[in-house]
């Protein structure tokens, strides 16, 4: 399963212009409110008919402007799962659920489990929290036996308490490979933790596309631009902290849930490192990784993105082009990274499959 | 009973109860279809269409109820291929007064109807046509359902309207006791004699009665499909 779509639309304000392909996983379509990401995923839905289009899953045309092929949305058999539910007021949860379900693979009494509703068969969308709302539009989408799923910031309505709940499910979903995903969202904890593709948009354009790391690694991603590392739990110290083991070399973070020996994907922001020439001493930074200069690049608003070349993982840190200068930074030059254990938050943290 | 009111007001009020029911039942899909369409539908024409539904609202009964008698009786150009292809005669018959009652009571039908389906989230429509609903599916399941207090309400009150028709019955159906003297016309047929005030002043007791019957029983109605509805 493959989606590709181009898609040149007017919009209040400005001109969307996108093209993009989402392979097999969980693509994140990832940038900021009004960036033209709800828009786009609605076309692909065929809830909105854009100017000019081409959007193609696997072999099926489902808009295409210049040949005028329009396929309604009731014969896309795409699973849409809106920000806020959208359940049927007037049906009760069971009746939702199989509003529009097909036999197929998602069996009801699967799906019911996995979600963790069949308390909530019997009542009425009126009465249900956030969470579960989500839950059960999730559900419903599932049962319709789609293609793919669509999901419009699926979390952004939600508390901190309630993103935690949902996001496990969506990792289900991801990784037993029971359909392919496009997820629109502006949280970069949810591209670190779930994508598999992310395609950032800015200003209804496509700035990168590739994986997480290569994404937000872009220069182009600003405050967002991250470097995403692997690490396996050593231990959990007394004093709060949790033990890493990176390839690079030791990590110390803010304690986490996960077990000694999970396997973890840690997102580190490319302005929270330092980075030194000498070893610093004194520092109450914990983490200190000696490294080396691979690449040295201008980003578009005037700082400069460093990539460290550390092992077999790659670092990247965002400074000021003043400091570049004054430390007269070259590929090639020996340098330390220094990362404060307490700018890695517990949204950074995701387990990693395999 | 007979005696109190006598068999002729009886017929008035059976006959008011009888066009009222048919008038409201069976211009309800239509105005349904036409509400729709005005809230939902995007298409040439649809300022006209709105004019033309509101239009026995704003003329006046009387003009209305001729433009019936042009077009529907004997000579008119539907009345008399209605009559040759039907055997079917409006003008003075209690047929023509139901006729009438429906045209004078669905612009109300109409407008409670379309506010009700405007209020219905078009996003749960978008939602039920991305799991597979065509429009026809979406409209009976999620549409109608949503609008049902509404519907409820235009019905009673073109019901309501039909009881109460006089201009524009009058001009088309005459006022024939036992034939198409309904409710109102009996009361000014009485108001027109000397001495039939007191018969008039129970018709009007009845009159009451049935509005705050029909008024009452919408309240009811509309409140239970609304709690229904919110599915608290």
């Amino acid at each position: 399963m493959s989606l590709e779509v181009m898609v040149r639309h007017r919009v209040a304000g400005f001109q969307l212009q996108a093209d993009f392909t989402a392979p097999a996983g969980l693509t994140v379509l990832f940038g900021p409110s009004g960036s033209g990401k709800s828009t786009l995923i609605d076309a692909v839905s065929g809830l909105i008919r854009p100017d000019h289009a081409r959007i193609v899953a696997d072999d099926r045309v489902l808009s295409d402007t210049e040949a005028g092929i329009f396929v309604p949305p009731h014969r896309r058999r795409l699973g849409h799962v809106f920000q806020t539910g959208r359940l049927f007021p007037h049906l009760s949860v069971r009746r939702n659920l199989t509003y529009g379900m097909r036999p197929g693979p998602a069996d009801f009494d699967r799906v019911v489990r996995m979600l963790g509703i069949d308390h909530l068969l019997q009542r009425s969308p009126a009465g249900l929290s956030g969470g579960e709302r989500s839950r059960v539009a999730i559900g419903r989408a599932l049962l319709a036996q789609p293609r793919l799923i669509l999901a419009d910031e699926p979390l952004a309505a939600l508390d901190e308490a309630r993103k935690a709940e949902i996001l496990p499910y969506f990792e289900r979903l991801r990784d037993e490979a029971l359909v392919p995903i496009l997820y629109v969202s502006h949280s970069v904890p949810e591209v670190t933790r779930l994508a598999t593709t992310v395609v950032a948009l800015r200003a209804g354009r496509v700035i990168a596309q590739g994986s997480p790391a290569q994404v937000l690694g872009d220069g182009a991603m600003g405050d967002d631009a991250a470097s995403i590392i692997g690490a396996r739990v050593v231990r959990h110290h007394d004093d709060g902290l949790s033990e890493l083991a990176a390839p690079s070399g030791p990590l110390w973070v803010p304690r986490t849930d996960a077990a000694p020996g999970q396997a973890l994907r840690l997102r580190v922001g490319a302005r929270d490192i330092v980075l030194s020439q000498g070893r610093p001493e004194g520092l109450s930074a914990l983490n200190i990784l000696p490294g080396r200069i691979a690449a040295l690049r201008d980003a578009p608003d005037g700082s400069v993105m460093v990539t460290l070349q550390m092992g077999p993982d790659r670092l990247i840190a965002r400074i000021t082009r003043r400091s570049a200068s004054a430390m007269r930074l070259a590929e090639g030059q020996d340098c330390h990274a220094i990362l404060k254990s307490v700018a890695v938050q517990p949204s950074d943290i995701a387990p990693d499959r395999a | 009973m007979g005696g109190w009111l006598g068999p002729e007001a009886w017929q008035a009020v059976a006959l008011s109860l009888k066009v009222a029911f048919w008038a409201t039942a069976l211009s309800l899909p239509l105005g349904i279809l036409a509400a729709h369409a005005l809230a939902r539908w995007r298409f040439p024409g649809r300022g006209l269409l709105n004019g033309l539904v509101h239009l026995p609202l704003i003329l006046p009964p009387v003009v209305t109820g001729y433009l019936l008698l042009l077009v529907f009786g004997r000579q008119g150009a539907v009345g008399s291929w209605l009559h040759e292809v039907f055997g079917i005669t409006l003008a003075f018959r209690w047929t023509g007064a139901a006729l009438a009652a429906a045209i004078m009571g669905f612009p109300l039908m109409v407008r409670a109807i379309r506010l009700a389906i405007e209020a219905v989230d078009p996003g749960l429509e978008a939602a039920a046509a991305t799991l597979g609903a065509g429009p026809m599916r979406v409209f009976a399941t999620v549409t109608l359902p949503l609008a049902a207090p509404g519907v409820v309400a235009g019905a009673i009150l073109s019901f309501a309207k039909a009881i109460g028709e006089f201009g524009a019955t009058i001009t088309f159906v005459s006022n024939i006791p036992g034939q198409t003297q309904t409710l109102p016309s009996a009361i000014y047929a009485l108001l027109q004699v000397p001495g039939g005030e007191a018969a008039a002043g129970r018709l009007v007791v009845i009159a009451i009665v049935i509005a705050m019957a029909a008024l009452m029983l919408s309240e009811l109605v509309a409140r239970r499909v609304a709690r229904r509805v919110a599915g608290a």
